[in-house]
């Protein structure tokens, strides 16, 4: 049954057999989206939970290495996340007017926005590498035992710093990956105020991805 | 899949080829996929179960004796890691959601397909590729963690856990996706006039099940993929010597494994749920407090992991709050046993084999649950902690709770799927040789393991022989049981009788299409203008 556009725009859109309509089938995608971005949260929150857990039990040990982190590197990675989720926000908000060219510069934007969050990212990562306090064993590398002779459990934040940071830094890396996609499906011109399905998405997405740092943020750099 | 198929077409013959399988987006098709490889998991499993029985029936490990059936205890142990990670992960998770929901919950709602179709074809294929890791294992010398993974043996010990833990990950995504889609779908493909209060009871057994496979499936996920990168870089958080707590992986990895028992019960009581107003001719008695019941059980489900780990180190207090919550369970569980009896009573009951299915599902699935209040009770509990009492409570509730019912599902569905009718003698004998079977076969264990005898061992003590003689001989009654349903079903795809499109006079939409559907299930959209039951005076 091949279907005829129903968009709520009323310019023409093809959507998938089983929708009524477009808009039927933006809702449902959104749907899909909220609840996918539910199991996000849970499968973060086990580290989260480790992490209070482990804190509480090893408070010392924790303040002592979060000293270690460099709280302004931390401050301007947020800072970045948070304009690169208003320059989505504004791809989002252009394509509704049906303005190609502001999708196109402010997904650009977006992208030199998780660009500058991983250069950040990999600069404290490689300071941390360099003084030893990298915890895993692997490469070659090796934890420093002198650098916390007198706090040995360091280590575990050091562990949970690189894990929870490291799974976020991953979920930078595939949202900028889905913003080229993006870019290349909106210099085609595939978007417009009568289908935009996969930039609404993938802005909930990274939007909760600048959420989980925000909440990273204060609890590795800060609260220690 | 943008165009209706011909007239005359079913999903099985249109559109035509291999390969038009291998890409198919069709949620019937992929439904067919996931209950062949369901089913291809259970042989296997079933294998590995038939042979610890054996090595049980007269435990020799002496090599070159006459019965041996392991070479060490080692592969015993293997053979019961083999038989846990199996049945759950590839066979009992997705048997009713995956393979079942995925042809029927559609239907059911009056839909072309589930919302996301291309996922659903993903989460397929992340099915496939994590078993295919998991037995690749088998070849690259076993697994014997067992199914839980508990560190800190599988960190410092256990071989190839690492693949192992792998393939149990990317199955839980698999898993997630099916959820992800299928609650989509009831949201938003439901038919003009299917309200709420009009869904078939299936709809919100899978519902419920959706929604604890998204929650709770990520923190198993990661956890297992802590542990793996513990095995690879050494991450440390389950291991004390770096400050790590194993008691921590026992409870991340219930957090997951105990809603996930529900995962596999909640299908099962909504097949049960539209198999006895069927068969009985009569409304489901409380639809709604069936409803509720369904999801008093999954939220419950999330709060009483700690029951597993009465014996593990936890403070008592812990202890008692666990094992009061794990009661809870018993009362919606019991409002749902209680309306399916009184669905029963005065109704015209009809003897086909789904019914006889849901027959020994209420039989011994009702076993399965009170022996389940016995173990919450912690005093109790630390008695009976892993001894073979625990391990026949929960084959009373998987296989008899769960695996009846999928029976009881696969054969009330056949027809639709296949447009063909088995031999009801045969599918009747059969019933009645896994029931016979399955009793035997479990019951001595309560004996057994309330005496003492602990799980998890190739060797016993003498007193117990009788009880794992009868056990092992009520496995062969299973087998045989199942062997006998594998031919008369083979058969009956081949050369079964046609079946027209409502063969049980069913009111659920999924009978109102064509046997088997077509690609796109209905040939005109259907509209809801009654509920699931509405048997009233026959009104079909």
């Amino acid at each position: 049954m091949s279907s005829k556009p129903t968009g709520t725009s009323g310019v023409e859109h093809h959507h998938a057999h089983h929708f009524r309509s477009a808009g039927h089938e933006f809702d449902t995608a959104k749907l899909g989206m909220w609840v996918f971005m539910v199991q996000e949260i849970l499968f973060f929150s086990a580290l989260f939970v480790a992490f209070f857990i482990f804190r509480q039990k090893y408070y010392v040990d924790f303040h002592e290495a979060s000293l270690e982190l460099d709280w302004i590197m931390g401050a301007v990675n947020t800072v970045i996340l948070i304009v690169s989720s208003f320059t989505v926000a504004r791809a989002i908000s252009s394509a509704q007017k049906g303005n190609t060219e502001g999708i196109l510069e402010n997904l650009i934007y977006t992208l030199l926005c998780s660009g500058g969050f991983l250069v950040v990212k990999s600069i404290e990562y490689s300071s941390k590498v360099h003084h030893g306090l990298f915890p895993f064993e692997i490469f070659g590398l090796k934890w420093n035992v002198e650098a916390f002779a007198e706090h040995p459990q360091a280590r575990l934040f050091f562990i949970l710093y690189f894990l929870m940071t490291g799974l976020h830094a991953l979920h930078v890396v595939v949202g900028a990956g889905l913003f080229v996609w993006l870019y290349r499906r909106a210099k085609r011109g595939e978007f417009g105020p009568a289908y935009y399905t996969p930039l609404e998405m993938t802005g909930l997405y990274w939007h909760f991805v600048d959420l989980v740092w925000i909440y990273l943020f204060p609890l590795l750099y800060l609260v220690g | 899949m943008e165009h209706s198929s011909p007239a005359g077409t079913t999903y099985l013959n249109y559109p035509k080829g291999l390969w038009s399988w291998v890409v198919t987006l069709d949620h019937k098709r992929i439904g067919i996929m996931y209950l062949f490889s369901v089913l291809f998991f259970f042989f296997v499993g079933g294998v590995a179960a038939i042979l610890m029985r054996m090595e049980l029936f007269k435990p020799e490990l002496v090599y070159g004796s006459p019965g041996q059936i392991f070479k060490d205890a080692g592969a015993y142990n293997r053979a019961l890691t083999y038989h846990g990670v199996i049945m759950v992960f590839l066979v009992i998770i997705p048997m009713i959601p995956a393979a079942i929901g995925n042809f029927v919950l559609p239907l059911q709602l009056g839909a072309k397909d589930v919302a996301f179709p291309r996922m659903n074809l993903a989460s397929y294929y992340l099915y496939l590729t994590g078993a295919v890791l998991a037995v690749l294992t088998m070849f690259l010398g076993g697994v014997d963690t067992g199914w839980t993974f508990y560190t800190p043996y599988s960190v410092d010990r256990a071989t190839n856990a690492t693949l192992m833990l792998t393939a149990a990950f990317i199955i839980g995504f698999s898993s997630i996706f099916t959820g992800l889609n299928f609650i989509a779908t009831i949201h938003k493909l439901r038919a003009p006039g299917q309200s709420w209060d009009r869904l078939p009871l299936f709809v919100w057994s899978i519902y419920a099940t959706s929604i604890i496979q998204v929650l709770a499936t990520p923190v198993l996920g990661l956890t297992l993929g802590l542990v793996a990168f513990e095995r690879i870089v050494g991450v440390g958080i389950f291991n004390p010597a770096m400050g790590g707590d194993p008691i921590l992986f026992q409870h991340f990895f219930w957090f997951y494994s105990h809603p996930a028992v529900y995962i596999m019960i909640l299908p099962a009581m909504g097949v049960i749920n539209d198999v006895i107003p069927v068969f009985s001719r009569k409304p489901i008695f409380g639809y709604k407090a069936m409803a509720a019941a369904i999801f008093g059980i999954a939220l419950v489900s999330f709060v009483v992991w700690g029951h597993h780990m009465f014996v593990s180190g936890q403070t008592s207090l812990a202890g008692f709050i666990f094992s009061l919550i794990t009661m809870f369970v018993a009362i919606p569980t019991g409002v749902k046993v209680f309306s399916w009896v009184a669905t029963l009573y005065k109704g015209s009951i009809h003897f086909d084999a789904p019914m006889l299915y849901a027959f020994g599902f209420l039989f011994v699935f009702v076993i399965g649950g009170l022996t389940g209040v016995v173990l919450a009770t912690m005093a109790l509990d630390i008695h009976l902690h892993d001894t073979y009492y625990v391990v026949a409570h929960f084959h009373y509730v998987m296989v008899g709770g769960t695996l009846f019912a999928f029976m009881a599902g696969l054969h009330y569905w056949f027809p639709k799927m296949f447009g063909k009718l088995y031999n009801e003698a045969a599918a009747k004998l059969s019933c009645f040789l896994i029931f016979i079977g399955f009793n035997l076969t479990f019951m001595p264990q309560f004996i057994a393991g309330q005496l003492g005898m602990p799980r998890r061992y190739f060797n016993y003590k003498p007193e117990f022989t009788i009880y794992n003689e009868i056990s092992t001989i009520g496995s062969f009654c299973v087998g045989l049981g199942f062997f006998m349903a594998l031919c008369y079903l083979v058969y009956a795809l081949f050369y079964g009788k046609k079946a027209n499109s409502n063969p049980w006079r069913s009111l659920t939409l999924e009978w109102e299409a064509a046997s088997p559907p077509p690609l796109e299930n209905f040939r005109t959209d259907p509209v809801v203008t009654h509920g699931p039951y509405d048997y009233v005076g026959e009104k079909v």
